[in-house]
């Protein structure tokens, strides 16, 4: 082993350490340090992707190193730097936040850090093993983060339930690792594929192994039936931390997952298509019924991304090509149009408390136009109406699963899609159709964080030029996937 | 099959209110009414303006699309930005153009706040309908429509009556619910005319991926019955609720009355005339075979709206709603005539469609200067309303003529001709559309009767003041095109020939009689694989 065989690696080892001297320096520093190592974390992100895109460019096609635990390739460098820039965005929205909070800054920028090398290491692992320890690096820093404010009931509530499901879910996940292995006597996802593309199998250990990984990764990107934990972790956590999990881990579950059944079990897709078939279309449903009655905006959000998952799910039971650049496109712009609307959460107080009930948005439009205007497009684009983003998003999957020729799940998705506007439009309806001045009622506030209102500004940017010019994003992601042989 | 001279013309009249609305956001401040309101009125203004030249420059024996613009929007699924007009999208564009000017000039006191969204929304929702006729991309066209959605539901939400909330959602839910059928349609034309759909087993035609519309036209005959059925149904959802066709029309009665009156003129005038256009742009041209089969589904439906429109009507104590039971009642009609599926049916929807926009969008205006006096619109109320409001009266009774179809205006052409229609088709259609105006002159004339006639006898109204000089100019230009039409027909029927002869020509392919059918089909089918081997050898 030489050192040049690290230098792909250069990344990952980078953000490790920053992650550690941010830590280090949060000792001294205490809650005065928010803002400075908000600021020396989003630099060491931004060093970060400053090295994924050298390390990744020069590469003509997928380049395994450390012996296929890592692979460096279109689809890792389009996850690697979506999810490091979701992750700075969140990072730079909570400063504000933590600030006004009692509790320090220290352990929150650093494990975001580290959750963020886990969505970096899930979105390039080329080996079962590398992937598990990807995965479980972003989930016991993303429980803690859950779990921040520790002297909330509901944040320490949230936890608890968070990592006792989630370790459940891995624990079926390493179950189904094993009996993969057991049946085929590897790990590489690569070996995996070339075996079962010579002998498809239908051993039915190694398809409940299959199986068994799948429920586990669709417990990671919160599918119905396995989405129970969402709405409370959601909900308790610290609202910054919310946005942040429901973003780049989400992004990262969706990259392991296309590496695992587009690269390692494609040749088996008959035996898994249903099962992913069955729990888009029972997420998409569930997700976006639920939200309907949701009066608190995190928990609307919470189903809101249930479905939003659903949605996703359409470009893995399509298994083509355009299902697969899609689902990235998909990744994409929901990360930033979830950002966008979290913000507005993070920013709106009432009674000195976080403004989360849907009625805190009454007659917003009158006092803070441009804040409601915001909001307005956010809401939008998830409920994917054109010219945001979030409909060049959704056009894309639908035309996955209907080239795939998944008529049923295509109208199944729309319908539910226009039933989305119902939720998301009485926030709107709240803001724009409502007063606020009603007796009794006390409208939300909307605190002035320059740096959170920065970082929305970025959000409607990207929704709105994505939206209506999409046409760069589509080829970088339709190059980026060209590793599978879809 | 395009002609691209003057293609700018056409984006900068679809485009000018979203840049009038951007400025107005950016630069005006919303304490100051009078400029906000000189603004709007300049925009819209100028915007007709700049739209009345594509009426002398259109050339009827031209090809079929004018004044185009294309170019790739997404290269990598085959999305283009193409618009183009033919005579047919002229006389929308100018009716909307119109239209849209006389919703800015009649709100100046009917709203009383938030004068700036109002106005904001109100030019978005222009930009928006523009859009819709001059798209000839599927995603274009796709992404108009749903634009246009969201001004729409604002005017309702924001400066609407009393249920203003739950009209303004139920109009968004209804049209969005039609309109994402209409998306998988969109999606399956797509993918059928490229690499097919794969898990059932559909082999496509292998074309280059496209969504251009005239490109699309020409692959038409070459689409098995059974995708063209379930296309047309996922188009029909879609535009049946848009136009509204029985028994998908609950939501008009709700948004119309609920809606202010500006509002309600667009929804009237140049909304509800989409999924009229949709049927006559996309459905027959693109699906002739299902086009053929549905047609007796839906003149039944047709003529279900026309006598359930007009009975429905006729029940009503509202002024305002009886104009929009009256909508369902004249659009069944021109359903009818454009699934007459013949020359003189199309024709006469066609400038029914135009006329729809005219005699009702004057009604909803109307009703609307009324209602700003009294803030009531139960016909009970009134009563001998032409002693103190003579112009008013006047024009009242000139735009209900024109509504039931009197000779010298202009709903006499249209109906007339989509009698024709119906006749050449069957009798049996054209017994139940005559009944249907007879159903219409005697609700029209029946409330005429109740609210103008008779002794003055609530004093409410004895000091109602009459229609001061703007009023009357935003009733005038209504008042001439009505007379127009109903005089001398010719340009318009000159303009939208082609159009109707080109979807006739497309649409004639799939009916059981014509003889040449086969051969055609073959013909066409010819025709691409040539291309590609001349393209090949050169």
């Amino acid at each position: 082993m030489t050192l040049a065989q690290f230098v792909p690696l250069l990344p990952e080892i980078f953000l490790a350490v920053a992650g550690f001297v941010v830590l280090l320096l949060g000792i001294p520093m205490g809650r005065r340090g928010v803002r400075p190592l908000t600021l020396i974390g989003v630099a060491a992100l931004a060093v970060t992707a400053m090295l994924v895109w050298l390390v990744g460019r020069p590469v003509d096609g997928p380049e395994a190193i450390l012996g296929g635990m890592l692979v460096v390739d279109g689809m890792a460098v389009f996850f690697q730097l979506l999810m490091l820039a979701s992750s700075a965005v969140a990072l730079v929205m909570a400063a504000g936040f933590l600030e006004r909070s009692r509790y320090g800054g220290g352990e929150f920028v650093s494990l975001v850090l580290f959750a963020t090398l886990g969505t970096l290491i899930m979105a390039s692992g080329g080996n079962l093993a590398s992937l598990y320890v990807g995965l479980e690096l972003m989930a016991l820093s993303v429980y803690v983060l859950v779990g921040y404010f520790k002297l909330e009931v509901k944040s320490n509530e949230a936890a608890v339930k968070y990592f006792v499901l989630g370790a459940a879910s891995s624990a079926i996940l390493l179950y189904g690792i094993s009996l993969v292995y057991g049946s085929l006597g590897t790990l590489d996802l690569e070996e995996i594929h070339a075996s079962l593309v010579a002998v498809p199998s239908a051993n039915p250990m190694l398809v409940l192994g299959i199986v068994l990984v799948g429920f586990g990764m669709l417990f990671k990107v919160a599918a119905v039936p396995f989405h129970v934990w969402t709405p409370d972790a959601y909900e308790g956590a610290p609202t910054p931390v919310t946005a942040f999990i429901s973003v780049a881990p989400k992004a990262a579950a969706f990259a392991m997952f296309m590496r695992l059944f587009f690269g390692a079990f494609a040749p088996e897709v008959e035996y898994w298509r249903m099962v992913l078939w069955v729990a888009a279309a029972a997420t998409m449903i569930y997700g976006n019924v639920a939200a309907l009655t949701q009066n608190n905006v995190k928990r609307m959000l919470a189903y809101s991304s249930i479905a939003h998952a659903g949605y996703a799910l359409m470009g893995l039971v399509a298994a083509n090509q355009t299902g697969a650049w899609a689902l990235l496109v998909y990744m994409l712009i929901y990360s930033f149009m979830n950002l966008g609307a979290f913000g507005f959460v993070i920013l709106l107080e009432s009674k000195g408390y976080a403004g989360e009930e849907i009625a805190d948005y009454a007659g917003l439009a009158r006092r803070h136009p441009a804040a409601a205007l915001g909001m307005l497009i956010f809401m939008l684009a998830l409920a994917g109406i054109p010219p945001t983003a979030g409909f060049m998003g959704k056009l894309y999957l639908f035309a996955a699963a209907v080239e795939g020729g998944y008529i049923v799940l295509t109208v199944i998705a729309v319908v539910m899609s226009a039933v989305s506007l119902f939720y998301y439009f009485r926030i709107v309806a709240q803001m724009y159709m409502h007063e606020g001045l009603e007796e009794g009622v006390i409208p939300a506030e909307l605190l002035r964080d320059r740096w959170t209102g920065a970082m929305i500004a970025v959000c409607v940017v990207i929704t709105l030029a994505v939206g209506i010019y999409p046409a760069p994003v589509v080829g970088w992601a339709k190059n980026a996937i060209s590793a599978f042989g879809l | 099959m395009m002609d691209f001279q003057y293609g700018w013309l056409l984006n900068l009249i679809c485009y000018l209110p979203l840049a009038g609305a951007l400025l107005m956001m950016a630069f005006i401040n919303k304490e100051n009414s009078t400029g906000i309101k000189t603004w709007a009125t300049l925009v819209a203004g100028l915007d007709f303006v700049i739209s009345i030249p594509l009426w002398f420059l259109y050339k009827p024996d031209g090809v079929e699309f004018q004044f185009a613009t294309q170019f790739d929007w997404i290269p990598s699924v085959g999305v283009q930005y193409i618009f183009g007009v033919d005579g047919f999208s002229v006389l929308l564009i100018l009716l909307t153009t119109l239209l849209g000017f006389i919703a800015v000039y009649s709100s100046f006191t009917a709203i009383a706040e938030r004068k700036k969204e109002y106005y904001i929304s109100l030019l978005l929702l222009q930009t928006g309908m523009l859009g819709v006729f001059c798209s000839l991309d599927f995603i274009l066209f796709y992404v108009f429509w749903e634009v246009m959605l969201v001004p729409m539901y604002f005017l309702i939400g924001v400066w609407g009556g009393p249920r203003r909330l739950y009209a303004a959602i139920k109009f968004f839910l209804y049209t969005l619910f039609g309109s994402v059928l209409m998306l998988v349609g969109i999606l399956t034309l797509y993918f059928y005319n490229a690499g097919g759909l794969a898990a059932l087993g559909l082999k496509g035609l292998g074309n280059v991926p496209t969504f251009s519309i005239p490109y699309l036209y020409t692959i038409a005959p070459l689409i098995p019955a059974e995708v063209q059925f379930w296309v047309f149904l996922a188009f029909f959802v879609g535009f049946a609720i848009k136009v509204p066709m029985f028994p998908f029309h609950t939501w008009l009665p709700d948004a119309h009355v609920e809606a202010p009156t500006a509002a309600s003129v667009i929804l009237a005038a140049v909304l509800l005339k989409m999924g009229t256009y949709g049927f006559v742009r996309l459905s027959m041209p693109l699906l002739p075979d299902a086009t053929v089969k549905a047609q007796g589904w839906i003149g039944v439906l047709a003529i279900i709206a026309i006598i359930y429109g007009a009975l429905v009507a006729m029940a009503q104590k509202d002024m305002k709603k009886l104009v929009a039971y009256s909508s369902v009642s004249h659009m069944g009609f021109i359903m009818l005539g454009l699934f007459a599926l013949n020359e003189p049916g199309l024709r006469g929807a066609i400038l029914q469609m135009l006329n729809h926009g005219v005699s009702t969008g004057a009604l909803f205006l109307l009703v609307g200067i009324v209602y700003e006096r009294r803030h009531n619109r139960m016909i009970a109320e009134y009563g001998g309303l032409a002693k103190v409001m003579p112009i008013y009266a006047t024009f009242f009774l000139v735009i209900t003529m024109s509504s039931i179809g009197l000779p010298t205006l202009n709903g006499f052409i249209g109906e007339f001709l989509i009698l024709i229609g119906a006749y050449n088709h069957s009798w049996v259609w054209a017994l139940f559309a005559a009944s249907g105006i007879v159903l219409g002159a005697a609700y029209m004339l029946w409330m005429y009767q109740r609210v103008f006639f008779g002794e003055l006898t609530n004093e409410k109204n004895e000091d109602l003041a009459d229609l001061n000089r703007r009023e009357q100019w935003t009733l005038i230009p209504l008042v001439i095109i009505a007379f127009w039409i109903g005089l001398y027909p010719k340009p318009f029927l000159d303009r939208m020939a082609p159009t109707v002869d080109r979807v006739l020509e497309r649409v004639v392919v799939a009916m059981p009689e014509a003889e040449t059918a086969a051969d055609r089909v073959a013909e066409l089918a010819a025709v691409p694989g040539e291309e590609a081997a001349g393209e090949h050898g050169e």
